[in-house]
């Protein structure tokens, strides 16, 4: 293991600064972008997509609803109109393509703030996390769903800050910024990557969704890794990363199939060898050598 | 939970694996647990509205409609009269649900119904196509001491600005005790015909509008299921159902006699 200053050092030396942060740029773009279509109808008058992340109506016609929502009211015991469950059907078919946590990555607002608070706190050299088990968002998402059968309502709306942050931005915020902070400080200060790798019922639902999603990060020339580590230090799901540039002698194929990798493509960024690029799930069975061939007959160099 | 020792006295891998994961579950099950106790019973308390907070048209009822609505504010947008808001945290209302204040901004029963046709959810019934069959709330006029009317003068503005005038709101006369010579008009809420917009309520010259749009459970008394009004059974059983009726009887003085006809009390002609 190489030292370097900070992790995408040397991708930064070799590929250049826009190379070595360009999904990262890409992200904030479409973070950035969604949020700015949402405002342009309150902000300025023109009405390019109006409603929040819960549902939402773009240019007068397509709906968009979170299917995870449609999910707590129906536990609650209420059956949704058409118009919302045509929006959570787009929606899920969508991620089913693009990988669930897709949506963590690339469209939440609240990835913002965790991210914020996560290069803080390595800025910081804040150590010492809670031994929070990462399935612990799992048990919060199946509390919720029987919070939503017991109350009748959709509880978890009430504190959830995805939406507190995208409804407060868009229709005015109250005391939901402190719900967020909350969220910031427990990611700064109490475990690493905490809200998002940990505790999201959101995520942990969006990450069922795209458990068989197409779109993927492959370790197609993982033969090439040199175990910098840098993709460690920015994985928001570090978990993912071991079996597929470890587990070549076990049979492990090059797709990072794990449902909680949110295709955020850091890992691609910050690699100086290239090992990793977007691509499908598919052709994952690994006779040894073949990733090479793969690669060669199948990279879009991406 | 005991550790199950190897031979050498120190717990076996095995052992310690299990203890942990034992440990982490139950860690991270009390926190989510605690955690949902705290959601749920926050949404208790928040079910609970404010009387001012009016729902849009077509809101299902309260316990339904949290169970419904999936916070998106679509209804807020399609509002033309920026009448509706979603509320914030910190309202005491449930968080990203739509409401209005009558006494700031009422509605304006639009023709098209806008907000329920913008509903994804059927949190404000899709059924509902005419704006007069809407029950936002109802009016009611809640200070009689005061009201302009109820002190005689001819305010009248509720009844005026009424969007079902002479149905809604009607004025019904009563006699000024306090002139003795005047008629009082009392502003008089129809519950068959208001819809509880709020128009009313914002037009109330008084500092504080006597007159006020309430939610309907608050609004409204409820007879009693076995109560039966006796003049209606009467008439559908064709007599009286308790004691068949008698011809009344008048004890009358001595050399008295009675007109019906509005002399009263008279000297018998005999």
């Amino acid at each position: 293991m190489k030292n370097s200053p900070f992790p995408g050092f040397e991708a930064t030396k070799s590929k250049g600064w826009l190379m070595a942060h360009k999904w990262l740029m890409l992200r904030r773009i479409s973070q950035i972008t969604i949020f700015a279509l949402f405002l342009l109808g309150p902000v300025f008058g023109v009405w390019v997509v109006s409603g929040n992340l819960n549902s939402s109506l773009t240019l007068e016609i397509l709906p968009l609803t979170d299917p995870y929502l449609l999910t707590q009211s129906l536990a609650a015991g209420h059956m949704q109109e058409a118009t919302a469950l045509t929006g959570g059907l787009i929606v899920v078919v969508v991620y089913f393509l693009l990988g669930g946590r897709t949506f963590c990555s690339w469209v939440c607002p609240v990835n913002l703030i965790t991210d914020l608070a996560f290069w803080l706190r390595q800025r910081l050299g804040i150590r010492g996390a809670s031994s929070l088990p990462r399935y612990t968002r799992y048990l919060l998402l199946v509390a919720t769903l029987v919070l939503a059968f017991v109350t009748g309502s959709i509880a978890w709306e009430l504190i959830n800050p995805v939406s507190m942050f995208h409804r407060g931005v868009i229709f005015g915020t109250g005391f939901a910024w402190l719900i967020l902070l909350a969220v910031f400080l427990f990611d700064l200060f109490v475990s690493r990557r905490g809200w998002c790798g940990h505790l999201c019922p959101v995520g942990a639902f969006y990450s069922l969704l795209g458990t068989h999603s197409m779109l993927r990060v492959r370790a197609n020339a993982r033969e090439k890794c040199d175990d910098c580590m840098d993709c460690y230090l920015v994985c928001p799901e570090q978990q993912v990363l071991r079996p597929v540039l470890n587990g070549r002698d076990k049979g492990i194929g090059p797709v990072i199939v794990s449902p909680n990798c949110t295709n955020c493509g850091r890992c691609i960024d910050v690699c100086s060898q290239d090992v990793f690029h977007f691509g499908l799930r598919f052709y994952n069975a690994d006779p040894l050598g073949s990733d090479t061939n793969y690669l060669a007959s199948h990279s879009s160099g991406v | 939970m005991p550790i199950k020792a190897s031979k050498s006295g120190v717990p076996s891998r095995q052992a310690e694996s299990r203890r942990r994961f034992l440990l982490d579950l139950s860690r991270s099950a009390t926190g989510v647990t605690l955690l949902s106790l705290g959601v749920g019973l926050y949404s208790r308390q928040s079910a609970s509205m404010p009387a001012e907070a009016i729902r849009p048209p077509g809101a299902l009822e309260e316990a339904e409609f949290a169970s419904a609505c999936i916070r998106c504010g679509l209804c807020v947008r399609a509002c033309p009269f920026d009448t509706l808001d979603l509320a914030r945290l910190g309202d005491g209302i449930t968080t990203g649900t739509p409401y209005f204040t009558a006494r700031d901004v009422p509605c304006e029963m639009c023709d098209d119904v806008p907000c329920v046709q913008a509903c994804p959810s059927g949190a404000l019934d899709p059924e509902l196509k005419q704006i007069d069959e809407a029950r936002m709330g109802l009016a009611v006029l809640v200070d009689q001491e005061n009201c302009l009317n109820f002190r005689g003068l001819r305010c009248d503005v509720c009844y005026r600005v009424c969007p079902a005038i002479n149905q809604a709101i009607t004025l019904k006369h009563i006699p000024n005790t306090r002139s003795g010579k005047h008629a009082k008009f009392i502003p008089t809420v129809h519950a068959d015909a208001c819809t509880g917009c709020g128009k009313c309520e914002y037009s109330c010259v008084l500092e504080e509008a006597a007159i006020k749009v309430l939610p309907l459970h608050l609004a409204r008394g409820e007879l009693g299921k076995h109560y039966r009004w006796g003049w209606k059974e009467k008439e559908a059983a064709g007599s009286s159902l308790v004691t068949p009726d008698g011809e009344h009887r008048y004890n009358l003085p001595s050399g008295k006699t009675y007109d019906f006809e509005g002399e009263g009390l008279l000297e018998s002609s005999q």
